[in-house]
């Protein structure tokens, strides 16, 4: 008797732990909750935060399978927002209101509420934003200027590059063609990617592997065992401060530029907690110290003063005017693109 | 030719620094029934692994059918042992053990079938062909490891202590069949066994083995009645012995005690004032012996009578020494009277009152 | 009692079929169910067999399916070629008091997860690795190799991941296996050989079976290994579940790619149980 009032006692004190620590559970990109940026607001706010790190592909995949559940605040890009919405209704509307909009880029703000729109409501904001483009050992490959140095035999057995939806994209401009036109042309858009996929197994054996860890990545480039690779602009000049020689390239066929966002889940639990996080984020102390730290640019509407010099020295020398208005930002996917470059990435992967 | 199937001369076998195998040479006729007796870790083991060929002697030769078998590999040697567990494969049928040995000589399966009909027909399985091994009981494993085998026709049959897993009956049961099939087959066994019982009742000739050395080779009832050493008296057959000094050699007498004396036989020379041991089988004193018959005569209290049927004994004290002595008890109601505390008379002859 | 004796046995038997029913049958038939559906242009989900159609027509699927299984039939054997020897030897020729010992060794790479082994693997192989580093130093080659990304390399790593697997009902069988034996076969007979062929392999065969089965199946569900060490030619069958899950957002597709690993896989231990006479409940026994 006495020992079942112990244990009951006991499970009341454990449940009502759970219930007063209130919890923000964040399904983000690595890199994207830096670790004194959440201790920062644990102890501004009292609420825990559980980080779990995820791409765009899972991120979907995650919420699909619970329905919008199981996470209070989620950073899909801009373009993986609106199809998946209106097919699977994972994520609530974003109600602007309550969030600092003058913390952020105005133009930015309004293109991601532009591309996020279902059936009138928008659902995200915008954080950060970035390129993808070619990371160069501009040594050992100083002509690697364009996508289509992935497939150039001078650099056979150093190329190395995502098996993914961006890389065929990339080609497909790389060929002079612009598969964003054809987004809406489903079987326009299948020929072309075909004819990358067709591509990329002819210059297979060119390539060492398929990347599929960033840090991985940066590592074989660091070593020399990779010279030109298709990856993100910041990865490129995280590489530059420890050997000169290595950078990011914007290609000349136009980097690829995208936008991650906050977008709250349909079931989140905690969503005044996740408006809080997002605002905290983006204030520009904040919103420079993640920037400083990760080189992705930020959405923060004043966070320039607090950047270090080399972060704009980056984007200086990697970008001229002509790269930046090149820039080729995703639209938003229409919905069965995927399955259609999932069978030709498959066909890629398996082909000898 | 000679009329030997196994000759063994001066084979050691040493374990780092135990010698396991001291010296032993024997030889086994043609035909007979050779048993090696000896307590466990007497090097028995050892001595049949060298001759089927697991283990190769240090020094001096084994010879089967007068060709030495040194360096020949057990597949190959003439010899087939039966293991202890008789080591039946469980995954073979009876059929499938038996031809093991026949399909590894490229026998064609024709004759193969026959040998193996004949075989268990002899052994007296017939019709148990298609059997598995997990059906059979204990006494049918055996016969079918001996005709697994004898279907090879080996110039010696080894037999580990095949016995000694079966209960009591069947081991009885087993002996007498053993005895029997070897002279029907007329094949040379070579039977190693700490069951005194099984060699004496098997065998032609009997070893006895003790510390790596054969003390002696001899008949079953040579070796009872006439023991050379006085580890084979109290080997062979249930002894009493007795811490004896020589008190005159001729007539050979030995004292146990300051005051009692016994005529005996000394089996080894012995002189006045030498320290022996005595033996005396308790089935050879006699319980109220007859006044007039020249026997060493003595008195002893009874402790307690051991029932056990056939072989009840009595457990008595010599005298008033305290010294104990064990006699057998024949059931033939002329001692049933016999109490604990009583007090009797016994005798027994000169001749068994053996000195080592 | 009869009653209480009842009671006593669905006690224990309901959190088996408990494990069976929620964790095991709900989640397949869901799965089949998704696998029958396909949606159609209006975006509602409709009954076919379109999917599982498209297993067999799409070359790239079945291929992959046969390249897939036919590695884990090829790492089975390999497993069993490597572990086999070592299994005997700890079991046999090695004195009990250091096989234990030994046994523990093996055991002891698989404390850590299979993640960081791989990664272990992938520190001394690759082109700056730990190997290309002593063969320069040694003077055997001029430049590195590279030693990761192909088959041989994923190969290795799934040999290696199944080991285990393998190595712990060989040597529980061969422990079973009483020298005796081993012996009684030399004994009449039979060379070494022989007495492999006809007595060890025969009697250790459901340890060989139960082992097989776990390494095949745990080698054709292996998703890391390939991916890591097999580098850019290794599509592998769970890969392409997954992105036919995760990358395409097409489930009913992926749903029926499972089920039908599920059958196949079965259909070919079914196949290599009848080919070697054997019965899965002895084998698993």
């Amino acid at each position: 008797m006495k020992m079942t009032g112990i244990i009951t006692a006991a499970a009341l004190a454990v449940t009502s732990v759970s219930v007063s620590a209130e919890t923000l559970k964040l399904l983000t990109w690595k890199g994207y909750a830096p670790k004194a940026l959440v201790e920062k607001f644990e102890k501004q706010t009292g609420i825990d935060v559980e980080v779990t790190y995820s791409n765009n592909e899972e991120m979907i995949a995650k919420l699909r399978a619970t329905r919008g559940s199981g996470f209070d605040l989620a950073q899909p890009s801009q373009d993986r927002i609106s199809s998946v919405q209106a097919k699977y209704n994972i994520y609530q509307p974003m109600d602007y209101s309550k969030i600092k909009t003058d913390q952020i880029i105005a133009s930015m703000l309004t293109a991601v509420k532009n591309n996020t729109n279902v059936k009138g409501k928008s659902y995200a904001a915008p954080f950060c934003y970035g390129t993808s483009g070619l990371v160069v050992n501009t040594k050992a490959a100083p002509d690697a200027k364009d996508y289509d140095a992935l497939m150039d035999t001078n650099y056979k057995g150093r190329i190395s590059y995502r098996l993914k939806r961006p890389t065929l994209i990339a080609m497909a401009f790389a060929k002079g063609d612009d598969p964003f036109a054809k987004y809406s042309d489903v079987d326009a858009y299948t020929e072309l990617m075909e004819g990358v996929g067709e591509d990329l197994i002819a210059s297979k054996h060119l390539v060492k592997n398929y990347w599929a860890n960033g840090d991985a990545l940066l590592e074989l480039m660091r070593n020399g065992e990779v010279n030109v690779a298709m990856a993100w602009d910041n990865g490129g000049w995280k590489l530059h401060e420890q050997n000169p020689d290595i950078d990011f390239v914007a290609p000349t066929s136009g980097a690829l530029g995208w936008i991650d966002t906050f977008a709250i889940p349909a079931k989140a639990k905690n969503v005044e907690g996740a408006y809080k996080w997002i605002n905290f984020m983006l204030e520009p102390e904040n919103a420079a110290y993640f920037t400083n730290q990760e080189k992705y640019g930020t959405a923060s509407n004043g966070a320039n003063e607090f950047l270090e010099p080399k972060i704009k020295a980056n984007f200086e020398r990697s970008f001229s005017k002509a790269d930046i208005d090149n820039i080729k930002w995703y639209p938003p996917v229409p919905a069965k693109l995927e399955s259609i470059e999932g069978k030709i990435l498959d066909k890629v992967k398996a082909a000898n | 030719m000679s009329e030997y199937d196994l000759e063994v001369e001066n084979l050691v076998r040493d374990f780092a620094a135990f010698r396991a195998v001291d010296h032993v040479n024997f030889k086994v006729e043609k035909g007979s029934f050779f048993s090696i007796l000896g307590p466990s870790g007497c090097g028995k083991t050892t001595l049949l692994r060298m001759i089927a060929g697991f283990l190769e002697p240090n020094a001096g030769d084994i010879r089967i059918r007068n060709e030495s078998v040194l360096g020949v590999p057990p597949n190959l040697r003439p010899v087939n042992l039966i293991f202890q567990h008789l080591s039946l494969f469980p995954m073979m049928d009876v059929k499938e053990n038996i031809s093991f040995g026949l399909k590894r000589r490229k026998i064609p399966q024709s004759t193969i079938d026959k040998q193996v009909d004949s075989i268990l027909e002899r052994v007296g399985l017939p019709e148990y062909g298609q059997k598995k091994i997990n059906q059979l009981s204990g006494g049918q494993k055996q016969r079918v490891a001996i005709a697994r085998a004898l279907v090879l026709e080996p110039s010696i049959l080894l037999l580990d202590e095949p016995l000694g897993a079966l209960d009591l009956k069947l081991r009885e049961q087993m002996k007498i069949e053993l005895k029997k099939l070897q002279q029907q087959v007329g094949t040379t066994f070579v039977y190693i066994t700490h069951d005194q019982s099984e060699a004496l009742v098997m065998s032609d000739q009997v070893a006895v083995m003790d510390k790596g050395a054969f003390e002696q080779i001899d008949t079953p009832k040579n070796l009872y009645a006439h023991p050379k050493t006085g580890f084979v008296a109290n080997f062979i057959g249930e002894n009493n012995s007795f811490d004896a000094t020589v008190s005159s050699s001729d007539p050979f007498r030995v004292k146990i005690n300051s005051d009692m004396e016994f005529n005996a036989r000394a089996m080894t020379g012995l002189s006045t004032g030498a320290e022996c041991q005595l033996y005396i089988r308790p089935e050879s004193i006699v319980i109220n012996p007859l006044q007039n018959e020249p026997m060493n005569k003595f008195s002893v209290t009874v402790k307690n009578v051991l029932f056990d049927g056939a072989n009840t004994k009595l457990l008595a004290t010599i005298g008033d020494t305290g010294q104990e002595i064990m006699a057998a008890l024949p059931q033939d109601k002329r001692f049933d009277h016999i109490q604990p505390g009583e007090r009797l008379n016994v005798g027994v002859y000169d001749d068994a009152c053996t000195c080592f | 009692m009869p009653y209480a004796g009842r009671l006593t046995l669905y006690f224990f038997l309901t959190p088996v079929l408990l494990w069976l029913f929620l964790l095991i049958v709900i989640p397949h038939i869901d799965l089949f169910v998704i696998s029958m559906q396909v949606e159609n242009d209006d975006g509602d989900m409709v009954w076919s067999l379109l999917n599982y159609q498209a297993f067999f027509e799409e070359k790239i699927y079945w291929m992959t399916f046969v390249r897939t299984a036919l590695y884990a039939i090829l790492t089975t054997l390999l497993t069993f070629i490597i572990t086999f020897p070592v299994a005997f030897y700890i079991t046999k020729v090695l004195s009990i008091k250091y096989s234990g010992f030994f046994t523990i060794l093996l055991l002891v790479p698989f404390w850590v997860s299979e993640l960081v082994r791989i990664y272990g693997w992938m520190i001394l192989l690759r082109e700056s690795g730990v190997f290309n580093h002593f063969l320069l130093q040694l003077g055997l080659i001029d430049v590195p190799i590279e030693m990761l990304y192909n088959d041989i390399s994923m190969v290795m790593g799934l040999v290696y991941t199944s080991m285990l697997f393998m190595v712990v009902p060989l040597i529980s069988s061969l422990e079973g296996l009483d020298d005796s034996l081993i012996e009684a076969a030399y004994d009449l007979g039979a060379s070494k050989p022989v007495i492999f062929a006809k007595i060890v392999i025969p009697y250790i065969l459901p340890g060989i079976t139960s082992g097989s089965i776990v390494v095949f199946m745990l080698t054709l569900g292996n998703y890391l290994t390939p991916n890591l060490m097999g580098g850019k030619n290794s599509l592998w069958f769970t890969e392409q579940i997954y992105n036919e899950f995760i990358a395409s957002f097409n489930w009913n597709q992926g749903a029926a790619f499972g089920f039908l690993l599920l059958v196949l896989s079965t259909f070919i231990i079914w196949l290599g149980l009848k080919l070697t006479r054997q019965n899965l409940s002895r084998a698993l026994s």
